[in-house]
């Protein structure tokens, strides 16, 4: 992975101690919490409900076992022993206090990590495929691409001041596992007379008003990108509403220009841009190439797989669904469950992090990966190596076989943690999965992604969720919306309302209704739950959500 | 005497520690809700509210609260605001876990 320039190692430094620096003016009343709050945002730290919050980056969910250590470190030292991994590839510390995280950020420096622009309305974290460099399916590892993102957006002074903040995402796979669609920009790689490049759509985003982002480039060169992203960014600096928030964000300027004029300005000012870069970009892309060179993959056998794939069912049933095609067949991709039934979604305790560290030293040439969908993936492994993986995996709890399935929830952290939720996300998460699990339904229903926001900014990709929840607060009471048939992939799709809202009490056995509604229409068991909605649409999910409700008040 | 006003509580965030407080009416700040003093008229909850924010390193983002009269003391009327009271609902952290120790 790529490893800090000095520059970079000094840039971090800096910040650290500017920012220590404030924390003290803040501390000693020279500075006012209005003066101080932009200044703690620029950080990644946030005043939430009962505590602050310090998000950390980790760029393309890129992470590597000194790091992760030292994040369990700092669970240990400045928090309450666990981190929780986000929807954003990030990592959030729950309780830390004002006064330490001068010595948190510091404890980050040391392994080339940092909290920076993980908020404020400017370039956030670049998110990738969680399988980068290992998926079978890829045409190009787009971590090298991301990196040059990262670089070039890090502290750029063009767009410091968005109108709005700014995700970008990128995939190097025709399967999208990074939900290109809903970002401001998503980049999906592809290729035309054998040269990669991207298609690039602009104006996606999930929120109030979700938005499937549009096509707007089918064919970017690799060696376009800084100058057609940055084309991109100086459109949207220009045109973005600072006049109403909630409009603020480019899928909105889309909206209100135009796919066919905002495609036009872009590429006009993309050829105003393109001249000036002379090249120094591509020398740049050439160095990060060679930092992310591919690991030097074992030979051996892979009878030991076998043999165990046979005898042991417990392992048989975290291979099925924990386990994706590696480039190369003698290994497989890991996804480690963050999401044991009743836990929060993506919450590790420090224990599971050094564990998992240890893992990827010993099985996965020292590489980790961290999913949007709050795993941990461990993207290369031998398939001989794969039954002691999985028994350490299952004796720090995170042997659970449910990738994929119903209780791979996402949740955001709502109104347990959030200061904007209007609602509980994690304890519907825990409830839907310990129900399913005691009814021993989930592995017959099968691919189902379940996904759980606390309020409409969406942090929890509901509207992308084949069942999405909405937690919203109605007249003083928590009531959950649920959207049907959303998609994050390359077939993206925005859930449909199924109608009125659920009390708290009555969202888990709505969720069942809908379920075994499916398992009733399927027409084989192969049939998902996203192919059956596609097939027979919203009516006979509302009817099992409504008719017998109604009928029951009426009892 | 204003009619029809909702009481209120003066809550905040201690500036340190992050922690949910409450104004009591021998002004300091109380992690308890009980302790908080349950204001009637609106005129005083914005003195008492100003009184609040100008203890700037004390507490951070003073806010009026709907509260109700308990048989011990104030009592949240929101959901949000009976979170706050505790921490939450997925751990025992937060001052559910930290009131036994005040």
């Amino acid at each position: 992975m790529y490893d800090y320039s000095d520059f970079d190692e000094s840039f971090v430094r800096t910040r650290v101690a500017q920012f220590s620096d404030q924390v003290s003016r803040r501390l000693d009343g020279s500075l006012t919490e209005d003066e101080f709050r932009p200044l703690r945002l620029m950080n990644g730290l946030y005043l939430q409900l009962h505590a602050y919050m310090l998000r950390v980056a980790i760029p393309y969910g890129t992470i590597n076992p000194r790091q992760m250590r030292q994040l369990a470190y700092i669970a240990d030292t400045w928090d309450k022993g666990y981190g929780h991994f986000t929807t954003r590839q990030n990592i959030q510390f729950n309780w830390p206090k004002l006064p330490d995280v001068p010595a948190i950020l510091s404890a980050l420096a040391d392994v080339e990590m940092h909290a920076i622009q993980t908020s404020g309305n400017c370039v956030r974290n670049v998110t990738a495929d969680h399988f980068a460099g290992a998926a079978a399916d890829e045409i190009e590892d787009p971590r090298p691409y991301a990196e040059l993102l990262r670089q070039w957006s890090t502290d750029h002074p063009e767009f410091q001041f968005l109108p709005r903040k700014f995700k970008i995402a990128i995939t190097g796979s025709p399967h999208d596992r990074a939900v290109t669609a809903a970002h401001d920009i998503g980049l999906r790689m592809t290729t035309r007379d054998g040269a990669p490049g991207f298609e690039v759509f602009v104006g996606g985003g999930l929120g109030r008003t979700p938005m499937i982002g549009h096509l707007v480039r089918d064919f970017l060169p690799v060696a376009d990108l800084l100058p057609y992203v940055e084309a991109v960014l100086s459109v949207y600096n220009t045109l973005g509403r600072r006049d109403n928030k909630y409009k603020a964000r480019i899928k909105i300027t889309v909206f209100e220009t135009g796919k066919e004029a905002i495609t036009q300005m872009i590429e006009d000012r993309f050829a105003e841009v393109k001249p000036l870069f002379h090249g120094a970009d591509q020398t740049l892309l050439t160095n990060i190439r060679a930092a992310f060179a591919q690991p030097d993959l074992v030979t051996k056998p892979t009878e030991a797989f076998d043999a165990f794939y046979k005898a042991d069912p417990a392992f048989r049933a975290w291979a099925d669904t924990n386990l994706s095609a590696h480039r190369q067949a003698d290994h497989a991709i890991v996804t480690v469950s963050i999401k044991a039934h009743g836990e929060t979604p993506g919450d590790a305790t420090s224990h599971q992090m050094r564990v998992i560290a240890d893992l990827a030293e010993t099985f996965g040439y020292s590489e980790l990966r961290i999913s949007h969908e709050q795993n941990v993936i461990l993207p290369h492994v031998h398939k001989s190596d794969l039954p002691a993986v999985h028994a350490a995996l299952s004796l720090a709890g995170l042997g659970t076989a449910n990738v994929g399935l119903l209780s791979d929830i996402i949740a955001c952290p709502g109104m347990d943690y959030c200061a904007l939720a209007t609602a509980r996300s994690i304890p519907v998460a825990q409830e839907i999965a310990t129900h399913f699990e005691a009814l021993k339904l989930e592995h017959e229903i099968g691919p189902l992604k379940i996904k759980i926001s606390g309020c409409i900014n969406a942090c929890g990709h509901h509207h992308v969720g084949h069942i999405g929840i909405l937690g919203l607060d109605r007249a003083g009471v928590e009531n959950y919306q649920i959207t049907l048939g959303g998609d994050g992939t390359e077939r993206a799709a925005i859930g449909e309302k199924t109608g009125p809202g659920f009390a708290y009490d009555d969202i888990v056995p709505a969720i069942e209704r809908i379920l075994r509604a499916y398992l009733a229409l399927r027409t084989h068991q192969e049939e998902t739950f996203l192919d059956a909605f596609r097939r027979v649409g919203m009516a006979p999910f509302k009817a099992a959500l409504y008719d017998g409700e109604s009928a029951q008040d009426a009892a | 005497m204003t009619r029809n006003y909702i009481p209120k509580v003066v809550t905040a965030n201690r500036l340190r520690e992050g922690d949910v407080v409450y104004q009591t009416a021998d002004d300091r700040w109380s992690l308890l809700h009980a302790e908080a003093e349950l204001i009637e008229d609106e005129a005083h909850a914005q003195m008492r509210l100003l009184h609040a924010a100008a203890q700037k390193l004390l507490v951070v983002g003073a806010y009026l609260a709907d509260a109700k009269p308990g048989p011990n003391g104030p009592e949240p009327i929101h959901f949000r605001e009976a979170f706050r009271t505790r921490g939450p609902s997925n751990y025992n952290h937060g001052k559910q876990a930290d009131a036994k120790n005040v």
